[in-house]
This record gives C-alpha cells, structure tokens and sequence, in this order.
C-alpha cells in the first residue's frame, strides 16, 4: 500500500512558486445538437485556472456541465469558442496527433473504472505505455512500480472481473499514472464506491497529490469529495460557474443558492425539521429570533455563548449546530435562538467576533 | 449400407468441409475490416464517415435479403470471372463467400457495438490513434462475440453448402438430394442428416468453447 513514491520521480515537486496556471479555461462556451436538431448549450462563458500542484474539485447536479467541463480539458470535447490552455498548449486547438501526445500528459479516471475486460490489471496498466511505444523492458518495470503504487501488486494477474470496485479504480489510477502525466482528471470516480471504499480512493488520490506533486481536478457531486481532498472548489450549474474560490471560504460563506443546497446536510447547515417548520417570515408576540452562526478559522473556538450570556445577559436557546473541519481549519454552524428584544444586541456582539450571522425567521 | 455409399459420403464430407472452411476463411478476411468499419463509421465514431455507412450498410442489407440459390445463379458471370468456371466444388466457394461475407460484416459489428464505449473513451484519453482502439481496445474486447458469430457464419454455411449443388458443387447436401430423395435411398439421405448435425455440433461447441475461453468478463473457477 505504502510503496516508496521515490520510485517515480521523474515527476518534478515544483509547488512552492505558483507560477502560469497549469490548466486554465478561457471564456469556453460548448453548444451542442439537440435530439430535435435544436442547439443546446452545455456551457456558457465558463473562465478557469488551476494552478499546478493543486486540487480542484467542480461540482454540480447532473446535467449542469461538469462531464463537458472536465472532457474540454483533454481535448475529449472541443469547446465551441474559447481556449484551453493545458501545461502551455492550446489543446482546443492542436490537430488530432498532437492532440493524442499531449494527452499522455493529462491522465484520466472514470466512474465505472472503464478497464478492458480482457486484461489482467497489469496489462490494463501497461496499455498506454504500449500506445505511447515504450519497449517491452520499460513497460515491464513501470507497470510494476505503478501497481506498487496503488498497493496492488499480488493483484497483477487478475482480470477485472475477479477484482473488487475499489481495487478497479485503484487499477484505473495506475493506467492514468502510466505516462507520468501533470494533471490528473478524475470523473465522479468514487460515485460507484461505496463510503468506505471511497474514503481510500480519496487518501490515494491526496497522497499522490502531494507526493508527487500532480494537479487534479475532479468533477462530482458529493461535497463530501470535495470537502475531503480539494483545496479549491467551482460550482457549476446552467453551464456557469456560480461560485468558485478556496474550499474552506466557499463552505463558509456559501453566497450561491445552488451552493447552499449542496451544503445542506454537510456541514450542519439544514435545519432540523421541528425547527424548519415552525419558522415563520415574521416576529409574533412571544417569539423567538432564529439566527444561524458561522463560526470561522481564528473564532471558531472561542465560547461566544457563554460570552453572550455572562456580558450581555442574553440566554440563547441552541437549536441546532455542528462543528467541522473542513481543509484543515475548524469551522461551525450553530442556530440558536434569542428573545426578539435582544436580536439587533446579539447580532452586533456576535459581529464583534467577526462571526457571520444570517437572520433564518422566528418561531413561535 | 454399401462401402461405395460410404466412400461417396465421406468424400461429399471433404467437399463440404472444404467449401465451407475456404469460405468462411475468405468471408472473414472480408467481413472482419467491413465490420469493424460499419462499426465505427456512424456519425460522431472513431472514422466518422455516416454516408459511407449508410451506403454500405444499403449493399449488406441487399446481399442478406437475396435469397442465397437466387444468389448463386445471379452471380454465375462473377463467379466465371474469379474462379474461372461457374460449375464444380471450387466455384461453389463464390457465392459461398459472397453470401457470407455481409453476413459476417453484421455479426462482427455487432460484437465490436457491444464493447462499452467508456473504453474507447478511456483509451482516446490516454492517447490512442483510431487504429490503436481498433486494435488494441475493440478487438480484443469484441473476441469472445466475434468467436460466437464466426460459429454462427459457420454453421450457416454449412446449410447454404448443402445448396450449391444446384451449380454441381458437390457436397453433403447434394448428395442427400441426389441420391436420397431422387433415387429414393432413404437411408443415404438418413447418413447425410446425421453427418450435417455431428458437423454442426461439433463446429458449435468448439465456438462455444473457444468463447468462453476468450470471455474474462465472467468469473472461471
């Protein structure tokens, strides 16, 4: 499982100076035909950039462009105007063999693994190697450092069918590693894995990120894919990216309504169902004000609550709330609620900690 | 049954064998790239080239529905042309072979349609040439299919075989007919039959066989 990653090194760790985006996407738009001839627009205006040695997760509902996003990058779809920039290369434009060697630079996995059931999983590692025409020596030792690297080397002689879900993708990483690609394009690949399994997938992917330095850009509809291994998120949806910037703010502060949705039931952000619905737009007599709390890097710890009631003497009443880490940084969401009398107080003493407070209505 | 009888039903068994073998032989060779052509050239495929497909997809279409003794007489001047005369075992492979040539195109087709598209997909990804994902993706993953439809081409031909005897090919199902039914020996045309079902079996469970062998899709204990 562990095998030195030394073994691989011709892949260069140049992650310290963010220099020119290894993938950058400019004003791509992508119009397809429709079934009834009439043309249907899977992008419209998209701008992106990677930078080399990151992780970028693109998540959307399905439909919302993110399978058209991902394949523009190596040049599986041809964008209908803009450019794709990839390690310097105009992809959008290269002519088809060009195209075909550039793409032993970009390596990509997929959900249902997409292995040839005739191979055995060294082969099916072994078959761009054959493609790009390394010889037979050469193929031999790379297939089986790359299957030490996924921790599959007492599995080489198995065809697919005798592996399991996760022991297929890990094949599927080790085919997309063949040709020490600098970007690795990853297609929703834990959605057919169950939890566990895709928990491993992930630690895989994270640790071939660092150790070897390689750019991914996933494409999913789990937060919790993104939450655990992209340091940069975009949300897709209608073909636009509605949001996009570091995971940790992005989870935060989402400001898009599709954002949120993903979050729901992520990060604490749905309200328990005996609190949702007995939310009303406006104060009543005797009601309380809800407010949800975001708690955020340096604040996140501190005993707001407490503070609130021994300062100001507001007893807060907690309705819901959890706390999380997401990228690497403590972050929290609490709903409680407050006599209406004391709202406007405690709001401006929660802004006082720089905590982000969101008004949700109040209940009787 | 006499030991002349027996020499003439082991000799129609060779012409028989050799028609269908040389022709099969033939019809694959032709069939093989004509189908994986047709396989790849609707619109949006690898060699991408839909009124070439539809064209040719016409001619296949026509070649099936021609009813295979129509076939024979009507193409007697092509088969003069290639085999120099239109009568005799030799010349009974022509029309063999044209019959079974889109025949097997179609059956070849539709292997190479049945291989998931995700892996030309992964393999275009990784930078394989169309002739690359002929060769190394489709292919190999149509085998175990292409092995089942050649045993189906073949065991057709051996039924189209018993037909040529029409333009004196020769044969088992020639001398059923001869001698069997015309001078009335109902036990030549019994032999014939269960020459025709051993061969059948025979030529099917090695197909089937041999595909399964090619199949790893499945688990082998």
């Amino acid at each position: 499982m562990n095998a030195p990653l030394g073994y691989l090194g011709d892949q260069p760790l140049q992650r310290l100076v963010p220099a020119e985006p290894i993938v950058r996407l400019e004003k791509i738009t992508k119009v397809f035909a429709g079934r009834d001839g009439l043309p249907v627009s899977a992008l419209e205006g998209v701008d992106l950039a990677v930078p080399q040695g990151s992780v970028l997760g693109i998540i959307g509902r399905s439909g919302a462009g993110k399978s058209t996003l991902i394949r523009l990058v190596n040049g599986l779809e041809k964008p209908s105007s803009g450019r794709v920039i990839v390690d310097g290369a105009d992809i959008s434009a290269l002519p088809e063999a060009a195209l075909r060697h550039a793409r032993r630079s970009i390596g990509m996995i997929f959900q249902h693994f997409n292995l040839l059931s005739s191979r055995t999983a060294a082969q099916n590692v072994a078959l761009p190697l054959e493609v790009a025409g390394y010889d037979k020596a050469a193929i031999r030792t790379r297939v089986e450092e790359l299957l030490a690297l996924v921790g599959l080397s007492d599995k080489r002689n198995r065809y697919p069918s005798e592996l399991s879900g996760g022991q297929k993708q890990r094949v599927g990483i080790a085919r997309a590693l063949a040709t020490n690609p600098k970007v690795l394009l990853s297609d929703e690949a834990t959605s057919a894995l169950d939890p566990e399994t895709t928990r491993s997938i992930l630690d895989l992917l994270a640790r071939i990120n660092a150790e070897l330095g390689l750019t991914i850009v996933l494409i999913t509809h789990e937060m919790a894919v993104i939450r655990s291994i992209a340091r940069d998120v975009a949300v897709i949806e209608g073909g636009r990216i509605v949001e996009q910037g570091d995971v940790f703010d992005v989870f935060t502060r989402p400001q898009h309504e599709v954002t949120r949705s993903f979050l729901g039931d992520e990060t604490g952000r749905a309200l328990p169902p005996y609190v949702a619905n007995r939310l009303q737009p406006e104060p009543k007599p005797g009601s309380q004000a809800v407010i949800r709390i975001g708690f955020r890097g340096p604040h996140a710890t501190d005993p707001v609550l407490a503070r609130l009631a021994r300062d100001l003497g507001i007893e807060a009443n907690i309705l819901a709330g959890s706390v999380d880490e997401i990228a690497g940084r403590p972050c929290g969401t609490l709903v409680i609620g407050v006599p209406e009398q004391s709202l406007k107080t405690t709001i401006d003493f929660l802004k006082q900690y720089g905590l982000d407070t969101e008004v949700l209505g109040h209940v009787a | 049954m006499s030991p002349e009888m027996i020499r003439l039903i082991a000799s129609a068994t060779g012409e028989t064998l050799y028609m269908v073998a040389v022709s099969a032989g033939i019809a694959t060779l032709l069939g093989l790239p004509l189908g994986i052509f047709l396989a790849t050239s609707g619109k949006g495929e690898l060699y991408a080239a839909p009124w070439v497909n539809r064209g040719l997809g016409v001619i296949v279409n026509a070649a099936r529905s021609t009813p295979f003794i129509i076939l024979v007489v009507a193409i007697i001047p092509f088969t003069r042309l290639i085999a120099g005369t239109s009568i005799g075992t030799s010349a009974a492979i022509v029309p063999l072979t044209v019959a079974a040539t889109p025949f097997i195109a179609r059956l070849i087709e539709g292997a190479i349609r049945e291989v998931d598209q995700g892996l030309i997909e992964a393999a275009r990804a990784f930078g394989a040439s169309p002739l690359q994902i002929v060769l190394k993706v489709l292919i190999p993953e149509a085998l175990p299919g292409i092995a089942l439809g050649l045993t189906l081409a073949v065991v057709s031909l051996i039924g189209y075989s018993a037909m040529v005897g029409a333009v004196g090919g020769g044969g088992l199902g020639d001398l059923g007919i001869r001698y069997g039914y015309q001078r009335f020996m109902p036990e030549t045309m019994l032999a014939v039959v269960v020459v025709l079902i051993v061969l059948v079996q025979v030529v099917q469970s090695i197909g089937d066989r041999l595909s399964r062998h090619l199949n790893k899709r499945v688990r082998h204990s």
